[in-house]
């Protein structure tokens, strides 16, 4: 009796900790909860299509046919920046492998030294001087490491993102390192684009009275009102939002280090990574260069592992579906499962650990470098031992 | 008590994984990727530090050179930004094309220097450039008390 050996290629998006879902294959990275995501899309392609069908074939003839083009082109950034933020990795850090946790943890104890028994330990904090400033770096426990500066845990999404800036739900991801400057593109195209839609709908409202009279003229073209309406409110926010972000990026603040008050000026503490200089501190969070992802999520898990039907079934989700559930997390393996692991995937990472052959790339939109991702080296090793016990 | 290996093939067939070392990120100068170049204590018996040092240095360099504040940034910023971003689904950043040379690097250090002594560097990109993980190897026949240490005092710690 033979178990039937199933080549099946599974990404590593797949065993991914945290809780963001996965579509295309892992080319694209959100949040759970896409409902507002939805209703964004919504709202700027339905105010579009109403300001195209009603305001633009009697704009273009009555004043020029660049107003309906300009649109256009606003529209699609918007779109473009939308999707880029939304759909991109914001520049999750990956959970500490195994051994990187035992080593921070003998780290941990060795500079608390000997807690009597019954005290609770000091918390988990390293002090590192940055340009001259003490800054203290928080331990997490859910990805046992200690945080990079300016990185905070997400927990919608079960993630720590580098310069973490906030999670927003119009989005639907975080708002991290890695995609903050879409997001303001996206909010500062979307302003011009409300600001726009509204001017001309007003405009067209009021040529169209001259002629025809007010209320024909709303007779004639209902979708104006909705425009209107929908443009007025919106305003208000997304402008406000630039405007707020406009500061943040000169003063090189993070949203979330400006609702802590981490550098209000108490207890004399500056922001240490401020250039002192606005055109600065602007081009670096704008024009500085576009960080990688370090989550290999389209690589391959450890060599196309023919994986027994029987495991298969058990261990693998569909991949064709958006991921939802999240997966098995290394740090809760029995520790014999853990020890023959460690000791397979250490000398088949030496295999690997120098830079691989497997540099296999498809032209992804996230240009994603093939890297190893902690957790599934573990995983995949936990099938070669449990095929070893069989 | 050096543990003779001649390339990498040998390491992988006749070595065991004794202990890793974890070399952290120096945040000293902001956010920037640099690594420390502190010589840990483990590896004092296995290579000698100025090439130890010079290979961390190294690094540093590259990720200095990727992650600089320049007019060829900048423009690769603008150009970008005006194409809608769709420029980098044909083009390489430059970020990622210093990630490779990185890589090479890393391959030609580990096959030059650090495989004859028995150690294995891991690129920092795969450890979500957090860590430079060094991995010690011990030939297996004289795998005496010091493998699976780590793993030992991993189970005990979680």
């Amino acid at each position: 009796m033979s178990a039937v050996m199933i080549a099946r290629k599974v990404r590593k998006w797949e065993k991914l900790p945290g809780k963001n879902s996965f579509c295309c294959d892992g080319r694209v990275m959100m949040a759970r909860q896409k409902g507002v995501f939805y209703l964004t899309v919504f709202l700027i392609v339905g105010t579009c299509s109403l300001f195209f069908a009603f305001e633009c074939p009697y704009l273009a003839t009555h004043l020029s046919p660049a107003i309906p083009v300009f649109a256009i082109v606003l529209f699609l950034f918007v779109m473009a920046m939308l999707l880029r933020t939304s759909f991109s990795d914001p520049g999750v850090l990956p959970r500490a492998l195994p051994e990187e946790a035992t080593f921070i943890e003998m780290e941990i104890e060795a500079a608390n030294g000997n807690v009597p028994a019954g005290q609770r330990p000091p918390p988990r904090i390293r002090n590192v001087q940055i340009n001259g400033q003490i800054v203290k770096l928080k331990y997490c426990h859910t990805c046992k490491i200690f945080r990079p500066p300016r990185a905070s845990h997400c927990s919608i999404c079960d993630n720590c993102v580098d310069r973490f800036d906030h999670h927003c739900p119009w989005v639907g991801n975080c708002v991290g390192k890695r995609n903050y400057r879409y997001f303001y593109l996206f909010t500062l195209s979307l302003s011009l684009l409300t600001i726009y839609i509204f001017t001309f709908a007003i405009v067209h409202v009021v040529m169209r009275s001259v002629d025809s009279g007010f209320v024909k003229t709303l007779q004639d073209t209902p979708g104006t009102v909705l425009e209107v309406l929908v443009c007025f409110f919106t305003l208000w926010s997304v402008v406000g939002l630039t405007g707020f972000h406009s500061y943040l990026i000169s003063l090189n603040q993070t949203t979330n280090e400006d609702i802590k008050g981490s550098w209000s000026g108490k207890n004399r503490l500056q922001n240490p990574y401020s250039h002192k200089n606005i055109v600065k501190n602007c081009c670096e969070v704008l024009c500085g260069p576009a960080y990688p992802s370090v989550l290999d999520r389209r690589g391959l898990t450890q060599d196309d592992l023919p994986v027994p039907a029987s495991t298969a079934a058990q261990s693998n989700p569909v991949p064709q579906t958006t991921k939802t559930t999240a997966p098995l997390i290394p740090n809760e393996h029995t520790p014999d499962d853990a020890k023959s692991s460690i000791a397979d995937s250490a000398i088949s990472h030496a295999e690997k650990g120098s830079p691989s052959p497997k540099k296999e790339k498809p032209p992804t939109p996230a240009k994603v470098p093939p890297l190893a991702s902690p957790e599934t080296d573990v995983e995949a090793s936990i099938i070669i031992a449990k095929e070893k016990a069989l | 008590m050096a543990t003779e290996f001649h390339n990498l093939q040998e390491l992988r067939h006749s070595a065991s994984l004794a202990n890793k070392v974890f070399l952290q990120r120096d945040y000293s100068d902001g956010t920037t990727c640099r690594f420390q170049t502190k010589f840990p204590s483990e590896l004092e018996s296995r290579i000698e530090r100025p090439l130890f040092e010079d290979t961390v240095k190294r690094l540093n360099t590259y990720y200095a050179e990727a992650e600089k504040m320049g007019g060829q940034s900048y423009l690769e910023g603008c150009l970008a930004c005006a194409t809608a971003y769709l420029i980098f689904l044909c083009m390489e950043t430059r970020y990622e094309k210093v990630l490779k040379k990185i890589g090479r690097y890393i391959q030609e250090q580990n096959e030059k220097i650090y495989a004859p002594r028995g150690l294995l560097i891991t690129d920092p990109i795969e450890r979500g450039m957090r860590v430079i993980e060094i991995s010690i190897y011990e030939d297996r026949g004289s795998s005496g008390s010091c493998s699976g240490s780590s793993s030992t005092s991993g189970s005990s710690a979680r």
